[in-house]
This record gives structure tokens, C-alpha cells and sequence, in this order.
């Protein structure tokens, strides 16, 4: 039986949030003070070598991306938290943020450290009013005690964009504009908020440094799978038993995730497709569940872990239906930016809601994967990259839900 | 008029007109074209700029709004655990349409995507608090809290 | 020496071995290799903004297609800018935008002159899969210069950087979002409420039919079928050398005499020049300087011939009209003129004359509905008509101006110098107006007309003149940006000058917003060349040495700032009030 590991997790539910004693008590900002006692390229090469991958959804080493930004010259520096949680399914970071923030702001200090930053900004989804309030809460409490030093912290709201969620767009919504991605390169740890160097990392991702640097980076890069190592958050939804959340080494299979820790499909029903990483993820068939959940895995079977989202789908539902959902968030969801994403994810959902009516024809289903496929590689950014996944990827697995709808 | 005592708060925050805009909301349900161009003149933008960040964020309305606003969320997951019934039962409580206001100014109805409550879906929203595991008999219920 | 050498990328593109330096574009490095590659957002003047995907192409290792326009070449990187994979994404990506755009091609004022258009027949779309459904949005036709057909607008971004950048007017930018993100006026309001000041830079700037200028070339067809009206055009220094341009003739080569003879063949009853009143604006503003500069007058003085500068003065510095000179723009002293003086001399009753000017500006079509412009008792400029409608006539016509015999301008207000022809470049106006003021104060000839130092695409130039020992310091700006440092000087009170120039559009007229379509400034430059020989043509070449702006003096206005010429020739202007800002 798999088991959970509490890293991100580890104060979760035993601490009160709004009590900076109870976090202090818990071992809280040591890792603060103690990064700070070392040489900062050290402690960029221990975040490296531990091999923590960012848990946003891009998987980049952390480790690499601050040293970029240690790197580049410059009067000022930013570190930025994503807190953008916009992939449905999705409700991770939101459980750090209310259940042990200051995980997140010693993370992010600790990384404010590393690479030269005195200034740092967490943007929090607007649709997470309580998460804000702990967090400003957190960062008074923290300052009144003076545990972040010269580094202090910010939280902007978002406003109700997933765009946002990409790191450029984000970027220009704290700058005050529409979330519209910027062309890269430059990439932020060189070039971001107002132009100067900044490290845009995810909750998870700095939940994670505290304990890598407490632990030591060969500690967490022997937990989980190797070239993924450590714990991921999975907040599990849909057609499941217990629709909750787990923290699990990353070697975890998906069938351990649904079955074990999820208790199976709800009602007694079977399993037909779960999708995985969010609304932007594939649809996997039964056949693929005993992939390890760890991001390379995840990518041999045409998946991606992404945000960690597990979405399941028992055996009553239609795939053709989830998909024209999907295709509707994609298309309200489209910075307009780019031709490509504004006019092909209109287009998409209206072949879908033509299907899902019905309506459709072979030819119909034809241009649908025409559509997907440019769509997956000419579109600025990963929103419109990505928003043709569920829909390619339900056709190829599940070919019978569509044919049951053609004409 | 009252914006300008709101938005001078935000007057020493760089890019601070999507933090300003929450705050007008707060007080006003949305945002008033003079609010806007306030806005706009404060953090030294043309008005267009601000139009253009006022009309991208979906949590953002140009136009008025009822007093409380309560937005259904009509992602995947919410979908598929009955988000429609929602839909249906508030339209026929409050009487009108997704998108509309009622007559009394009491409730705006809208859709949202995804708002991170999946471990209790259907999901709404009043006023950005989350209301979990809404099925059509728990509405009433949910609405009385409301002036 | 370290720093010294310049890195260089071994790159193949489409087989073509080349090597390029560090941060070269694929799209430049393909100009290079002589290898073209479409564009739609792409624009030479402007920020990369790389959101129409059309220029995608292959990198040899890159899962994703990359834009040319944006994505920088490195060692070894080996491109491909033509296969199937790249053209079906090209063409699905057209067929999108085509899909969400009118067909109305035929009827569309943008058309045989369309960047979607050239693209669609490009790359053969014939059928397109997605279904044709536009947003259905009614045009703005709010104002009497420019209109906008929303329906067209593809979010390119051109025409909103061409407003907020160049001209830093404001008044265009995005709302809303995906889908629905369209380009509009300020705060989504009709074009006349924003504070567009119609200098159509916008128009050059729109590869499709989404903006373009409001045509009055039926109205001018009208007065040509009536037999009772005496149909007069003035023509504007700067339409010349670019109609060419419209007729298949490279810049400045179609002759004057035979331009003349076109428009007579097309109806024209007299063909008069906008050149003689700019060289009476040089007598009457050369004179107003000079008053301010020795009484203590309003300085520096701003010239007031761009009617979009007017516009921008009016919308954004309306503490500064003061600074404004009180001369009509030539157009309109024509207009005044043209119905007062010219028709005595010609015997031609006033309410017979159907005045029109032929401009390269749009602007102007608002100038001449102005209330105030009514001095003759008639509304002085009836229509203006652009380059562009001159050009379309042209064309129906079916003249060959190869064959066409030379005409004659109409007398008493055809005749110029080469001061005036130079009105419709940056630093025209000044130089004409330096020409006149330095020999009417030192009471000497000049050797050499050419004040060099005001020509040229800077920016902003500066010049100063000795007068017999007072330093007069003159500055000259072209595009709205660059006014709007000199004018911000001002309002501080830390100006230097005596005298500014100041014109709407990049270029001065020569770029205005009616003239052939003007994608780069590059020709631009190329017309503000022509207009230099021309004026190097000319046997008279300063505006106090034109014979009939003589003659208009000695028997009609008496004396320069006379009280005719206050009534006829001068002008006040408004603050506009503009909230949107």
C-alpha cells in the first residue's frame, strides 16, 4: 500500500496559520537563518543538486532557474510566488496558502536570499479572498517579528484571468495590464518585472525549500522517482471516492493514486479516463494507469503531470461532452493576443458543441484534429499550445464516444 | 466623487490598478467609467489602458451589478457533479437569466471558471465566498443569507 | 582586444548556408539567404509583436514552430521556412482569421491593396472550413475624416502602436478579451468622443480595410455632372510626387502639367495650387513672428498649418493655444480666397464655386467643416478629397498619362515658389518662413536658400538663425511624440525657441494620413527627396518674390495682418474639452 509523505504538507492541519508562534515552534525559519549563513552560490548549487523541479506544471530545475537570475547583474531583483491556481481541478497551492503560509514566505525569502532580491511579490488568484487575507496576515507577523530581514513581501491580487497562470502574463498583470505573455526570450531570470531580473516559481515549488535546505539536497533528491525527485500534491476530484488531496512520493503509479489513496470510483462504477495536470491535461485510458506519476513518466505516455490535478471519470460519462466544456474555459480563457488560440479555441468549441449536439460529421471531427494539432505548435503561448490536448487526446483514446455521436 | 478617496490609497502602488479596480468593486459592484478614468489619470496611464485592464479580468464588470454577486463555477469538474441543475435552480429562484441582475438589485448571476474548491463540487460563489456541495435544495438556503 | 569581433552564427535556412551575428532574427537572416517570408503583424517601424503566427517556420529540434519575426538564429540552428507542415499551419491560421473577417472584398476600400488579401490569394484559399461568421458590429462613421469597420479589425496591434507610440494620442487600444478582444476607441466610445485627432496614421498602419479615410469623391462627382456649378480644386505641395504611386509611376515622376491635365479631363472646371496661399502664409506668419518677437507677443510661436497638430494642441495642450499663430492653414486661406478674391477676378459668382482641396491628409476633412471656416460667407472648403481618391479617380478614368498633353493652372492663384513646395516636408514651413524673415529683417538676399540644419527624419531638429545680431532659435518636430517633448518644454516654461514647426504625421505631408498607403518610413524619406529637387526646380524659390501673392497684396488685402486679411485669412481655436485622455 502507498504511502503519503508530508514535505509541502508537513504543518498542514497541526499548526494554526494565523499563529506565527505555532510555526516558529514547528522549526519555522531555521532554514532562513540558516541559508542566509551560507555562501549564496552554495546554497544555489544545493538547491540544484537536490533536483527539485518546478511544481507549477513546467518542471524546470529551481535550482538552475535561480542562477540565472544570481547570475544577471542588476540594481534590483524580484521574487515572484505564482499563486494563480487557475487549472480546474486544481487546489493545492490554496491549502498551502491557508493551512501554512509561512512555508511560502520562508521559501520565497530564502530565495530572495540566493539570488540578490530584496522585493518579492506573491499573485494570488482573486477567486481566493481567504488565502490573501492569510497571507497578509503571515507577512505582517513575520515583519512585526523581523524574521524576513531586509526582504519584504507583497501580495497582488489577480482578477479572475488563467492566463495569468503564464509566467510573462503574469508578470504584466502585476505591472497593472492585461495579462497578454510576453515573447521569450528574454526569459524573467534575466529580463521580467519591470525589467529586471526575477524568478517566478509555484507554492509547491517554494513550500519545498525550507526542508531541502534544513535536510540537505541528498535527502530530497533520494525521495520519489530520480529525475524527478521528492513529493508532489495531488488534489483528486471528479468521479472518486474521496475526493480530497494527498502528498505522495513521485515513484506513486496513477492506479495508486485513484484506487488507494482515492478508494476507487464512486457507486461502484468502473474507471473509464482520468485526466491528469489539470484542464490542460490528457485524458489516460486504463491501459496507462500504472505509469509513475514522476514528470518524464508522465511525458512517455503523452501526458504531463502539470498542476497534479487527478480528474476521474467513471464509465457513465461522456468524454465528447467533458470535452466541449473544456473547449468553452479554453475559449473565455484566451488572452485574444494571438490568431491562432483567439479565433481556434472559438473554433474549437464550436465543433465540439456541434458534435456533442449531434450535429457533427466525420469531417467535422477531421478539422477538429487538424485544428488541435496547429493549434499545439503555432500559438504564442501554453494556454493555446495546451488547449487542444483534452480534446486530441479524448478522440484518440476514446474514439467510441465520438463515432456514438457522428452522423 | 468618492473614487478618488478609494484609489489614492493605491496611489504609491506600482501597478496597482488591478489592486484599485478590487477595491472600487468592493463598494460599487463595478466599475463606473468615471472610476475608470480616475483611475487611469492616478497611475499617470491614458484611458484606454485602464478600459483595456478593466474589460480582460473576468471578475471585472463595466456595466452595474447587483449588490451581491454569485457566479456558478462551470468547469469540468463542477460539470460533471451537476453544475447545471445549479444553473436552472438559481435562474428559477431569482427569476432571471445567467448574466442578468434581478430587478431589485439584490443578485448579479454569472459564470466562473474554475475556483479551487474541487474537493466539493458543484461549486458557487457568493461574493467570493465558496459554497460547497450545492445541490438545488441547499440554494434557498444560501440566498436568505443575503440583503 | 576582447570585445572587438562581432559573434557570427553558422545557420542553414532552407539549405542555404549563411552566417548572421548574434541576435539576428530568422526572419532577417532569410532576407539575407534571398528567401521572403509572409508577415501580417510584422511592421518595419514598429515593435515585434509576433501575434499573427503567420511567419512561423520550422527550427530543426524545436517541437514548436517558431515565429521568424521574433526568434533569434544560434550557432548550428538549421530552419526550414516552406514544407507541409509549415504551409497547413500558415493556411489554417489564415483561414481562422479569413473566418472571422467580412468577404466583402469587391466593395472594401482596401481593395487589390490588402495584406489579408495578398495572403489569402498567396497561399490559395479557396475553400475555407470554418464557417464565416463576423462579429456584426456597426462602422463608425462618427467622423467627417476617418471611419472604422470594426467587423474587419484583426488585432494586429498596428494601428493601436501607431496611436499610443508615434503619435502618443491615446485614443485606440484593446478591449475585453480572446474572442472578443477587439481594438477600439478610447473607453469603447465613437471615434469622435476619443481623443482621436484624425491624422489617419492609422490608416498606414492597418494592413486591412479596417480603417481608411470617409470618401467624398461622390459628392465631387455630383458637382461635376451639375452644369451650373463652377467646380475649383487646390492641390497640396506633397499630393504630386505620391500620386504617381497610386498610378503605377515610381515617387515624383508624374509631371505637374499633366497632373493639372488629369484633373481637367476628369471634370475640374480650374485647377488652382495650395502653394500660392502657403506662400501667403509665409508673408502673413512671417510678419505675425516677427510683431510677437518685437511686442512681447506670445512665444515661441507654434506654426498651424497640420490640422491634426491643431487637433492634438486643442485635445491635449489647451493651455497653449496662445502659442498657437493665428494664420489659417493654406487650405483654408485658399478656401477663404477662392470664394472672395478669385471669384471677383473671375467673374464667377461665389455661390457658384464648388471648392475643394486635394490633400494627403484626412485631418483636413475635418479642418474644412469647422464652423469658424466660413469666412467667405460660404462654407470655404466644400470637400477635401485625399491622394488616395485622387488616385482611384485616376484609375477610372482610364487616362494614360503617358499620352496626356500638359495643362495650365487658372490664373490669380496658381502661381509658387519653391518655398511652398517644401510646405509638405518637416522643416517645410520653417525653412520657407526663415527664407522670407531673414530678408525682410536684414534687408538682405540670402546666397543660400537652403537652411539644411531643419531637413531630414530626426526626430526633433533644431536650428538657429542670426537676424543682424538676434539670435532667433527655431525647433521642428514631425509625429506627435516628438511635438509632444517640445510641447511639454513649454508648459514648463523652459522652452528655448522662438519658433516651432510642428506636423501630425511622420515625415511632415509627404506621410500624411491620405497619401498612397505607407507602410515604412523608408519611403517617407523617399518622397521628402522629391520634394527637394522639386523645390531646387523652381525659378522662384522664397514666398515674398511670387508675383501673384504680390498682386493679391497691392489690390485685395492691402497689407500683410491687415484687417482682410484678419477677416479672411486668421483663425481662433478651441480647448476640446477632451475627458477620455
Amino acid at each position: 500500500m502507498a504511502e503519503e509523505m508530508h514535505i509541502v504538507l508537513r504543518n498542514y492541519g497541526k499548526i494554526d496559520p494565523l499563529k506565527i508562534d505555532d510555526y516558529l515552534n514547528a522549526g519555522g525559519y531555521d532554514s532562513l537563518n540558516k541559508a542566509r549563513s551560507m555562501d549564496r552560490s552554495d546554497l544555489i548549487n544545493e538547491v540544484k543538486a537536490a533536483n527539485l523541479r518546478g511544481r507549477g506544471g513546467a518542471g524546470f530545475n529551481c535550482g538552475t532557474k535561480w542562477n540565472f537570475a544570481y547570475q544577471t547583474e542588476a540594481d534590483q531583483k524580484y521574487v515572484i510566488c505564482n499563486a494563480d491556481e487557475g487549472e480546474p481541478g486544481t487546489y493545492k497551492d490554496r491549502l498551502v496558502m491557508e493551512g501554512d503560509p509561512h512555508t511560502l514566505l520562508e521559501g520565497m525569502a530564502i530565495c530572495g536570499y540566493a539570488i540578490g532580491a530584496t522585493k518579492g511579490f506573491i499573485y494570488c488568484r482573486g477567486e481566493y479572498p481567504q488565502s490573501v487575507n492569510t497571507l497578509k496576515q503571515a507577512i505582517a507577523q513575520a515583519e512585526e517579528r523581523g524574521l524576513l530581514g531586509d526582504f519584504s513581501l507583497e501580495v497582488r491580487q489577480g482578477a479572475g484571468a488563467y492566463v495569468c497562470g503564464e509566467e510573462t502574463a503574469l508578470i504584466e498583470s502585476i505591472e497593472g495590464r492585461r495579462g497578454e505573455p510576453r515573447i521569450k526570450p528574454p526569459y524573467p531570470p534575466i529580463s521580467g518585472l519591470w525589467g529586471k531580473p526575477t524568478i517566478v516559481n509555484n507554492v509547491e515549488t517554494f513550500a519545498n525549500i525550507p526542508s531541502i535546505v534544513t535536510n540537505g539536497a541528498a535527502w530530497f533528491s533520494g525521495i520519489g522517482t530520480p529525475f524527478y525527485p521528492g513529493t508532489k500534491v495531488v488534489t483528486l476530484t471528479g468521479d472518486v471516492v474521496n475526493r480530497t488531496f494527498f502528498e505522495v512520493p513521485t515513484d506513486t503509479t496513477i492506479r495508486e493514486i485513484i484506487y488507494d489513496f482515492g478508494g476507487g470510483i464512486r457507486d461502484g462504477k468502473k474507471f473509464k479516463a482520468v485526466q491528469i495536470g489539470g484542464t490542460s491535461g490528457a485524458f489516460i485510458p486504463e491501459a496507462n494507469l500504472d505509469t509513475i506519476i514522476g514528470f518524464d513518466h508522465m511525458v512517455s505516455i503523452g501526458a504531463c503531470l502539470g498542476s497534479g490535478a487527478v480528474f476521474v471519470l467513471d464509465e457513465t460519462r461522456d468524454l465528447v461532452d467533458v470535452a466541449a466544456k473544456i473547449a468553452k474555459f479554453f475559449s473565455h480563457e484566451s488572452c485574444g493576443k494571438c490568431a491562432p488560440c483567439r479565433e481556434g479555441t472559438v473554433r474549437l468549441q464550436d465543433l465540439l458543441d456541434k458534435i456533442n449536439d449531434n450535429r457533427g460529421n466525420s469531417s467535422d471531427l477531421a478539422l477538429l484534429n487538424k485544428l488541435g494539432r496547429v493549434m499545439s505548435y503555432s500559438c504564442f503561448c501554453g494556454l493555446g499550445q495546451a488547449a487542444p490536448i483534452p480534446v486530441l487526446t479524448a478522440i484518440e483514446h476514446f474514439p467510441a464516444d465520438y463515432a456514438a455521436k457522428l452522423g | 466623487m468618492e473614487y478618488q478617496e478609494i484609489l489614492a490609497k493605491y496611489a504609491d502602488t506600482p501597478g496597482g490598478m488591478i489592486e484599485a479596480f478590487h477595491a472600487i468593486q468592493a463598494e460599487f459592484s463595478y466599475l463606473p467609467e468615471e472610476a475608470i478614468i480616475e483611475a487611469a489619470k492616478m497611475f499617470g496611464q491614458p484611458a484606454i489602458e485602464a478600459y483595456g485592464v478593466a474589460g480582460f479580468y473576468s471578475m471585472f464588470s463595466t456595466e452595474p451589478r447587483g449588490r451581491n454577486i454569485i457566479r456558478i463555477c462551470e468547469s469540468a469538474p463542477c460539470h460533471i457533479a451537476g453544475a447545471d441543475k445549479v444553473v436552472t435552480a438559481l435562474e428559477k429562484a431569482l427569476g432571471i437569466n445567467m448574466g442578468d441582475s434581478t430587478a431589485d438589485g439584490r443578485f448579479t448571476l454569472e459564470f466562473t471558471q474554475c475556483v479551487g474548491q474541487c474537493q466539493a463540487t458543484p461549486v458557487i460563489t457568493v461574493n467570493g465566498k465558496p459554497y460547497y456541495d450545492v445541490r438545488p435544495e441547499t440554494i434557498p438556503g444560501i440566498l436568505a443569507e443575503y440583503k | 582586444m576582447k570585445g572587438m569581433s562581432i559573434h557570427m552564427n553558422n545557420i542553414i535556412i532552407d539549405g542555404i548556408k549563411i552566417s548572421v551575428p548574434d541576435n539576428t532574427t530568422i526572419m532577417k537572416a532569410a532576407e539575407m539567404a534571398g528567401v521572403s517570408i509572409p508577415t501580417l503583424c510584422y511592421h518595419p517601424d514598429q515593435a515585434v509583436k509576433a501575434n499573427c503566427r503567420v511567419c512561423v517556420c520550422e527550427v530543426e529540434g524545436d517541437k514548436l514552430l517558431q515565429p521568424a519575426c521574433s526568434h533569434t538564429v544560434y550557432d548550428g540552428m538549421v530552419v526550414k521556412t516552406s514544407s507541409p507542415k509549415i504551409i497547413e499551419a500558415r493556411k489554417t491560421i489564415l483561414e481562422l482569421i479569413l473566418a472571422n473577417h467580412p468577404q466583402d472584398c469587391l466593395s472594401c476600400i482596401r481593395n487589390e491593396n490588402c495584406e489579408l488579401q495578398s495572403l489569402a490569394a498567396e497561399y490559395m484559399i479557396r475553400d475555407n472550413p470554418f464557417e464565416n461568421r463576423v462579429r456584426g458590429l456597426k462602422k463608425d462613421l462618427s467622423t467627417p475624416a476617418l471611419f472604422r469597420d470594426h467587423d474587419k479589425c484583426i488585432v494586429c496591434n498596428r494601428c493601436v502602436e501607431v496611436c499610443s507610440v508615434t503619435q502618443t494620442v491615446h485614443a485606440l487600444g484593446l478591449e475585453k478579451r480572446g474572442n472578443q478582444a477587439l481594438v477600439v476607441p478610447s473607453m469603447g466610445k465613437e471615434l469622435i468622443e476619443s481623443p482621436c485627432i484624425m491624422c489617419g496614421q492609422c490608416i498606414h498602419a492597418c494592413p486591412v480595410g479596417a480603417i481608411g479615410e470617409v470618401e467624398d469623391i461622390d459628392r465631387l462627382l455630383a458637382a461635376i455632372a451639375d452644369p451650373e456649378t463652377v467646380v475649383v480644386t487646390q492641390i497640396a505641395p506633397a499630393v504630386r510626387l505620391a500620386l504617381g504611386e497610386e498610378i503605377g509611376m515610381p515617387t515624383g515622376a508624374l509631371p505637374m502639367e499633366v497632373f493639372v491635365a488629369g484633373l481637367k479631363h476628369i471634370g475640374f472646371d480650374h485647377v488652382l495650387h495650395t502653394n500660392f496661399t502657403a506662400d501667403l502664409t509665409i508673408i502673413e506668419e512671417g510678419n505675425e513672428l516677427l510683431g510677437r518677437l518685437t511686442n512681447g507677443g506670445t512665444l515661441p510661436m507654434f506654426t498651424s498649418c497640420s490640422p491634426g497638430w491643431i487637433n492634438f494642441c486643442e485635445t491635449f495642450y489647451p493651455d497653449l493655444l496662445d502659442n498657437l499663430s493665428t494664420c489659417k492653414s493654406p487650405q483654408q486661406m485658399f478656401g477663404a480666397l477662392v470664394k472672395t478674391y478669385w471669384a471677383e477676378r473671375m467673374g464667377i459668382p461665389a455661390e457658384k464655386i464648388f471648392s475643394v482641396s486635394i490633400m494627403p491628409c484626412v485631418a483636413k476633412k475635418y479642418e474644412c467643416t469647422r464652423p469658424e471656416m466660413n469666412s467667405s460667407g460660404y462654407q470655404d472648403v466644400d470637400i477635401v478629397l485625399t491622394t488616395r481618391e485622387i488616385g482611384r479617380l485616376f484609375r477610372l478614368s482610364g487616362i494614360d498619362f503617358s499620352k496626356m498633353a500638359p495643362a495650365e493652372f487658372s490664373p490669380w492663384m496658381g502661381e509658387y515658389s519653391g518655398a511652398a513646395v517644401i510646405f509638405g516636408a518637416t522643416g517645410g514651413v520653417m525653412e520657407a518662413a526663415l527664407r522670407t524673415v531673414y530678408e525682410v529683417v536684414t534687408k538682405e538676399t540670402l546666397e543660400d536658400v537652403n537652411f539644411t540644419d531643419v531637413r531630414g527624419f530626426a526626430g526633433i531638429k533644431e536650428a538657429e538663425v542670426d537676424l543682424k545680431g538676434t539670435k532667433v532659435k527655431v525647433a521642428i518636430a514631425h509625429g506627435l511624440g516628438n511635438a509632444r517633448k517640445l510641447m511639454e518644454q513649454v508648459r514648463a516654461g523652459d522652452s528655448p525657441y522662438h519658433f516651432i514647426e510642428i506636423m501630425a504625421c511622420p515625415g511632415g505631408c509627404v506621410g500624411g494620413g491620405g497619401q498612397p498607403i505607407t507602410k515604412a518610413n523608408e519611403k517617407r524619406m523617399e518622397r521628402l527627396d522629391a520634394i527637394y529637387i522639386e523645390d531646387e526646380s523652381m525659378p522662384i524659390r522664397k514666398s515674398h518674390e511670387n508675383e501673384e501673392v504680390k498682386a493679391i497684396y497691392a489690390d485685395f488685402l492691402k497689407e500683410p495682418l491687415g484687417h482682410r486679411s484678419h477677416e479672411l485669412l486668421h483663425t481662433h481655436y478651441r480647448d476640446k474639452g477632451q475627458k477620455f485622455l
